[in-house]
């Protein structure tokens, strides 16, 4: 695998059986994503972002082809393997934020870090950082239900953005924020993956989160219609 | 991780306020019936012991296959010398010798002709000499009604039940008319000490307990006693041992072909009262068992419900990378926590009901108006040691029971639906 590679997809099909045959739903994807990336996988419902995004992040199993995420070549891996992927190098953050509700917003972010088993100093230090980096300082002890939804999603991120990983997958991250939400989401994420070289990978119909995209992957029936590189972003221009 | 998930656990009340008042009223009940079937098993041992039984009894084997009719005829002779011989072969029992006699009582007026007259049955044990533990085993001083415990051997205490249809008051003779163990006509002349009321059903109609002494004397039984009765030193029925305790004594001091020779037997072995003491305990290990699969079925379905509302932090955890293992064990952990937790408290609620009932006791005497059967009138619960441990099975193991069973979804979820499926818990 490149070096500069984080993700390395050859000939990948995915299918799911239905009745007594299949449904295709990726064909013959054959994509690398780089260190740094800030990636869109953009196209109508059922044409394949989901199922990509569950590939990459190690929720579901290839079909036919070859995935490699991390340098770990996902074909074969067990469950415990696949999980360790996840746990150690990538971060998600969900449409709909999924906190912990009975957990403070340090204790959720600290969340990932208790499950690496990280030491209770270095654990803080990595919480109020990455709480830092999201604006949240003064919310430490907030419950999720005392938050905003902008609020929320920034815990999520948060969250996500802790444990330093590699590569962070989201999923309609600004599906469930207003106009404004979502700009200074999309923001926290652009200020994250330039100062972290964190890697983002987004599944999006949102025009806002692709006015931030530097690639946009356009899939049309499981198969890459486009893949676009866009050196000045609609709403990076001038900063 | 311990700490994170109990702070999960004190802060979701609607994860574990149900569960723990459910678990801790769950362990209360299995303490509390714990407590109360034994101390109801023990009572009616006792009572029986008391009574009729003995924790061991020794008769001749004459008398013992004639026993439901008094045969005084067939009695133990020389009772002092196997009495002393006893205390010194078996230190962990303490011997009374017994009388077991039936007549009739007649009541004189002044003038000495009679003015009422009934059916009687004694016991007769001691009761006066400075050693004998019988006055105590009987509790006879706060179950006297009326007069006074006996001070001569002459002296008797009648039922209460008895005295009231004899009318008899204390101060007065009660003429004993009956056989002795020889065969001949007896009368003697007992003075009523006192009435007593032992709050046992089935007592009290036609009975008497008179000292040893005096009913040798009536009986022209010098020497001579109708049983022996062993008790543990510490009044508990120990079943295995008494068994083997009997086995002994019956090698070396019964003979086939001797129907005088001393013959012992156990509780159990009397009265039916093995099959009592062996149904009484497998029915309250069969109660305690449909408890505890009631209660793990109850905590499964709580488990269930748990698990649906937090499927969404499942699905967030796997996606996180957290195993399915990992999180099937720190529900079992949660429910290890909270099962911990109401045991305890469980276990407290339930000791203290168990002791009130224990030095309180229910009575239930009007429900046994009319039953002749030896039974104890008030039910007494029992304080025992496995009662501070046995909450914690249904607390804890059936708490985790429950909740693995309920878990076992954790391993069925497909994670390729996970995106999906936290997209509609919004």
């Amino acid at each position: 695998m490149d070096d500069n590679h984080i993700v390395e997809i050859r000939d990948l099909v995915k299918n799911y059986p239905v009745g007594g045959g299949h449904f295709t739903a990726l064909r013959d994807v054959t994509t690398d994503l780089v260190v740094g990336e800030f990636t869109g996988l953009v196209g109508p419902s059922g044409s394949g972002k989901t199922t990509l995004l569950n590939i990459i992040g190690g929720l579901d199993a290839p079909t036919e082809g070859s995935v490699t995420v991390l340098d770990m070549p996902l074909g074969g891996k067990n469950h415990k393997e696949l999980a360790h992927l996840r746990r150690e190098g990538i971060g998600f953050i969900f449409q709909t934020f999924n906190l912990l509700p009975v957990y403070t917003v340090f204790e959720n972010v600290e969340f990932p870090l208790l499950l690496i088993g990280m030491a209770a100093d270095e654990r803080k230090e990595l919480v109020d950082q990455a709480l830092e980096w999201v604006g949240l300082t003064d919310k430490v002890k907030s419950r999720p239900a005392q938050l905003s939804g902008g609020e929320c999603q920034r815990v999520a991120i948060a969250r996500a953005i802790v444990k330093k990983p590699k590569l962070i997958i989201a999923d309609e991250p600004t599906a469930n924020l207003d106009a404004k939400n979502s700009h200074n989401i999309m923001q926290i994420l652009v200020h994250l993956n330039q100062e972290l070289s964190t890697s983002f990978i987004f599944a999006t119909h949102d025009e806002k989160v692709m006015g931030y995209l530097t690639r946009i992957i356009h899939l049309i029936d499981g198969r890459i219609d486009e893949d676009e590189h866009i050196s000045e972003p609609e709403y990076r221009k001038g900063k | 991780m311990v700490r994170f998930l109990i702070k999960g656990v004190l802060r979701d009340r609607s994860r574990s306020r149900l569960c723990f008042i459910i678990i801790g009223g769950c362990v209360t009940l299995t303490v509390f019936l714990r407590g109360f079937f034994v101390g109801f098993l023990d009572d009616m041992l006792r009572q029986s012991a008391i009574l009729l039984t003995g924790h061991v009894k020794v008769t001749t084997p004459a008398y013992a296959e004639e026993a439901d009719l008094l045969p005084n005829d067939l009695a133990i002779l020389e009772v002092d010398s196997l009495l002393a011989a006893m205390s010194a072969n078996y230190p962990d029992l303490f011997w009374s010798p017994r009388i077991t006699f039936a007549g009739l009582l007649d009541i004189p007026d002044e003038s000495g002709e009679t003015r009422t007259q009934s059916p009687m049955m004694g016991i007769a044990v001691d009761l006066l000499s400075e050693d004998t533990r019988q006055p105590e085993l009987w509790d006879l001083a706060p179950k006297i009604t009326r007069g006074r415990l006996p001070q001569e051997p002459d002296e008797v205490l009648l039922g209460e039940e008895f005295a009231s249809r004899l009318e008899v008051e204390p101060g007065e003779t009660a003429t004993f008319i009956g056989s002795t163990m020889h065969g001949g006509f007896t009368t003697y002349n007992f003075r009523v000490a006192g009435m007593v009321s032992l709050g046992v059903s089935g007592i009290g109609d036609y009975f008497i307990l008179a000292d040893l002494g005096g009913a040798r004397q009536a009986l022209d039984m010098q020497g001579a006693a109708s049983e022996i009765f062993g008790f543990y030193n510490d009044m508990y029925y120990d079943d295995p041992a008494a068994i083997a305790l009997t086995a002994g004594f019956n090698n070396i001091h019964n003979r086939a072909d001797d129907a005088y020779s001393p013959f012992m037997q156990a509780l159990r072995d009397q009265n039916q009262m093995g099959q009592v003491v062996d149904y009484a305990k497998i029915e309250m290990w069969v109660i305690i068992l449909i408890f505890m699969t009631v209660v793990t079925i109850v905590l499964w379905n709580l488990g269930l419900m748990s698990g649906l509302r937090r499927y969404g932090e499942f699905g967030m955890r796997l996606a996180m990378g957290e195993t399915k293992g990992h999180v099937f064990g720190t529900t079992v952990a949660e429910s290890v926590i909270i099962g911990l937790g109401a045991s305890v408290i469980g276990t407290a609620v339930g000791l203290l009901l168990t002791y009130l009932v224990q030095e309180v006791g229910i009575d239930y005497s009007s429900m046994m108006e009319g039953y002749d059967f030896p039974m104890t009138l008030v039910m007494r619960a029992k304080i025992t040691p496995d009662c501070w441990f046995i909450g914690f099975i249904p607390g804890v193991f059936a708490t985790m029971l429950g909740t693995m069973l309920a878990g076992r979804g954790i391993f069925k979820r497909q994670l390729s639906q996970l995106f999906k499926e936290l997209e509609l818990e919004a």
